[in-house]
């Protein structure tokens, strides 16, 4: 078989994984965020944490439980990385330096999961099992819950912006979804191939009588819902490149599938808790024909070679593993950068000039192609705003979306929220380019040291985590820079969904007219595409022109 | 401060789901799947090790390595694996690619230093040397080759072990994988397991 058939039928047999499970779990997921009925052991934990299952929360209500939790759990963490040595299982490593603690903390809460240690060195087993991976799935189901609440302020009529109960949301997209989901991928990673186990690191003597660590750990669970709910950190320092985390390419593309199936499946539930499965649809198409732009652009690519590494050594190999390949790092690494996963299985640094490049524009459109769990729904409602308030602005009406009035006020948080990462991406890129400090941590000058700090700050800012892994980023000037970056990045946008929520909550619902743009059929898909490339894609012309671009020509 | 004190309020609230979420998140899940892994899958689990006669074991003193996990080759008479960047090559505690973009020149010397150095010693022209025989993988251990790479180095590795090429052709057929189902990634030699197999049929 030649390898672009095997690499089309390995996309093809990706898409029937999705379109066979997507419905079934968006399906789930509506009603999850929906159902009135409490599971009893939701209700016992409700008692016992003293948590109101009952209170529909304001937006402010709701927002604040969305910081306090996240605030307790950068704390948590960060507590949790200075004092590792003294708690078992702490594999004999060293406590975090204060920078380094603070800039894990909220990577892992915020879902961005950027690092700057490497894993089989800094990280014993019980910080990964206790501290990152329980991040992993809560911030995952806050990302869920946020976008869960924005769908029913839509969904509602005058109801004094409020828009539901983050606890009960948090509860039970854990309990409900994420826990589930991610052992049956456990258990399917272990069958396959990966590790689990608690043991420390063993010296082996190997076929030749050298010396090598065995370094074991709790991995396939970790693994799993890293994936699940594009979280990214990798247990390894390679991520998902390392043999123990992604053994063969059944289980690549196991992961690739778990990364993609949520925030697919969120749009899906979008449509149902609309009471409108259009809507849901035209968002998930808009989703789907951009990451086919990805992974067709990224597949061509890595399979072309072009650049002079590649050439002279007849294929993009460097920065790959064997068992992957071109194809299936190019998809791995469409989804990843299209989710804002950020978890890798080669070396985004090697990939081809115009590959890196569409890894790096796919954060840049602000994870919507399908985006991570929740945020990707939400990165793509906001868009379907500014679409319907541009089509507005062209025929002289007001605009409205899902009868919803489009006016100034929403609008304002509209902008807010389009220019806030923007604003994070090319501030921070200055910064880190004009500083002595920021200089220093790049390994190569030109447009690929361009490319690689412009490609950090947007990791961070989009709460993606993937990095071109050259950089040297666990200095304290990267450290509290990308911090900073991922916590706005996180939280900024996040409160503005939510007010929005509210605002859509309290507001009438306005009966279609001869005038109302639909919002479900091919021609929103078109125009919801055009706006996403055009408003966000535009904003980073420029910074693309001095890297991948003028590194693609070169 | 109304807020402050709403924050705070909110805060503690969020504690109680945290400490709630630790111990089954973080204790009970990988727990409960470290058991069921260990007792279905205990060899995969703990890392797939392979005896100096390719046997599975669990115990890495009686290994000699993962058959996931690529090592160094001192043995002149064997396969060689991919480059590595791990650390000083192979290095488990330091997994690493090079990280060195298309157009780095490093790079660029690197690949044409290595394509001189193996040609030479297979006895082969530089054109036949195969891109995954001069570029360092994405993890620094890679176990694997492509078939192209072990087909360069069958005649060193017959010779060395007085053996023919055709039998150290059939080792490699027989450790050769496929496309998983026939379209999933690239096929691949697994070398460990490749190297096993010669020293079994080496003639001393």
């Amino acid at each position: 078989m030649s390898a672009t058939l095997a690499a089309v039928l390995q996309i093809l047999a990706l898409v029937a994984a999705l379109a066979l499970s997507v419905p079934l779990l968006g399906r789930h997921l509506a009603r999850v965020y929906t159902s009135p009925r409490h599971l009893r052991a939701e209700s016992a934990a409700y008692r016992a944490l003293k948590v109101d299952p009952e209170a529909d929360q304001h937006w402010r209500a709701y927002a604040m439980s969305v910081l306090g939790f996240s605030l307790v759990g950068i704390l948590f963490l960060f507590a949790f990385g200075r004092l590792q040595s003294l708690l078992p299982l702490d594999g004999g490593f060293d406590p975090l330096p204060s920078d380094g603690a603070w800039n894990t903390a909220v990577s892992f809460v915020t879902n961005t999961n950027w690092q700057w240690y490497s894993g089989e060195a800094a990280t014993g087993h019980l910080i990964q099992m206790a501290g990152l991976a329980v991040q992993n799935f809560v911030s995952a189901a806050v990302g869920l819950s946020v976008a869960a609440a924005f769908a029913r302020g839509l969904a509602r009529t005058r109801n004094q912006g409020r828009i539901g109960n983050f606890w009960v949301d948090l509860v039970r997209t854990t309990l409900r979804v994420l826990l589930p989901v991610a052992f049956l991928i456990a258990i399917v990673l272990v069958a396959a191939g990966a590790v689990q186990n608690l043991h420390p690191v063993h010296e082996m003597t190997t076929l030749t009588g050298g010396s090598q660590a065995l370094t074991g750990g709790p991995v396939a669970s970790q693994e799993a819902i890293k994936e699940l709910g594009t979280n990214g950190g990798g247990f390894y320092n390679v991520n998902s490149a390392h043999p123990f985390e992604n053994p063969n390419p059944f289980t690549n593309l196991l992961e690739i599938w778990a990364i993609l199936v949520l925030p697919f499946s969120m749009a899906w539930a979008f449509g149902l808790i609309v009471k409108d499965r259009r809507q849901g649809g035209a968002v998930l198409a808009t989703m789907a024909v951009l990451l086919t732009v990805g992974v067709t652009l990224l597949t061509w690519a890595e399979m072309a070679g072009h650049g002079t590494a590649p050439q002279l050594a007849g294929a993009a190999m460097e920065g790959k593993e064997t068992r992957f390949g071109e194809a299936a790092t190019a998809l791995f690494a469409a989804a990843t950068t299209g989710t804002s996963t950020g978890a890798v299985n080669g070396m985004h640094e090697s990939l081809t000039a115009p590959g890196g490049g569409v890894a790096l524009f796919g954060m840049m459109l602000g994870e919507i192609a399908p985006g991570g769990v929740g945020s990707g729904l939400y990165g793509m409602l906001m868009l379907a705003v500014v679409t319907v308030f541009l089509c507005g602005l062209m025929v002289g009406r007001t605009p409205e979306y899902l009868g919803k009035k489009v006016s100034r006020h929403e609008m304002v948080l509209v902008a807010v929220y389009i220019l806030t990462t923007p604003i994070l991406v090319l501030v921070g890129a200055a910064i880190a380019l004009t500083a002595p400090a920021g200089l220093a941590g790049l390994s190569t000058d030109g447009p690929h040291g361009l490319s690689e700090a412009l490609y950090a700050v947007t990791s961070a800012a989009n709460n993606n985590g993937s990095a071109f892994a050259g950089i040297t980023s666990g200095t304290p000037f990267w450290n509290t820079l990308l911090g900073l970056l991922m916590l706005l990045g996180r939280f900024v946008p996040m409160v503005v969904v939510l007010a929005l929520a509210g605002r859509f909550a309290s507001a009438n619902r306005l009966p279609d007219n001869a005038g109302t743009l639909p919002t479900h059929r091919p021609l929103f898909v078109g125009l919801l595409t055009g706006v996403a490339l055009v408003v966000v894609g535009l904003t980073f012309v420029p910074a693309l022109m001095l890297g991948p671009i003028v590194e693609s020509l070169s | 401060m109304s807020d402050l004190f709403a924050l705070l309020r909110h805060s503690l609230a969020g504690l109680r789901v945290l400490v709630a979420a630790t111990l089954l998140c973080g204790l009970l899940y990988p727990l409960v799947v470290t058991g069921i892994a260990q007792a279905a899958f205990g060899w995969r689990a703990d890392g797939s090790l392979v005896t100096e006669t390719g046997e599975r074991t669990n115990d890495p003193d009686e290994a000699v390595g993962s058959a996931l996990i690529g090592q160094r080759n001192d043995d002149e008479g064997l396969f060689y694996p991919r480059p590595s960047a791990a650390g000083d090559g192979w290095d488990t505690l330091s997994t690493y690619g090079s990280n060195l973009g298309p157009e780095d020149p490093d790079l660029v010397k690197a690949i044409r230093e290595r394509q001189r150095e193996i040609a030479a010693r297979e006895g082969v022209p530089v054109g036949q040397v195969p891109a995954d025989a001069v570029t360092a993988s994405a993890s620094g251990i890679d176990p694997d080759i492509s078939p192209a790479y072990a087909a360069i180095q069958v005649s060193r590795v017959a010779r060395a072990n007085g053996l023919s090429e055709d039998a150290v052709a059939a080792l490699v057929a027989e450790h050769t994988d496929g496309r998983t189902f026939g379209f999933l990634g690239e096929p691949r030699v697994n070398v460990l397991e490749l190297n096993i197999a010669v020293r079994a049929q080496r003639v001393e």
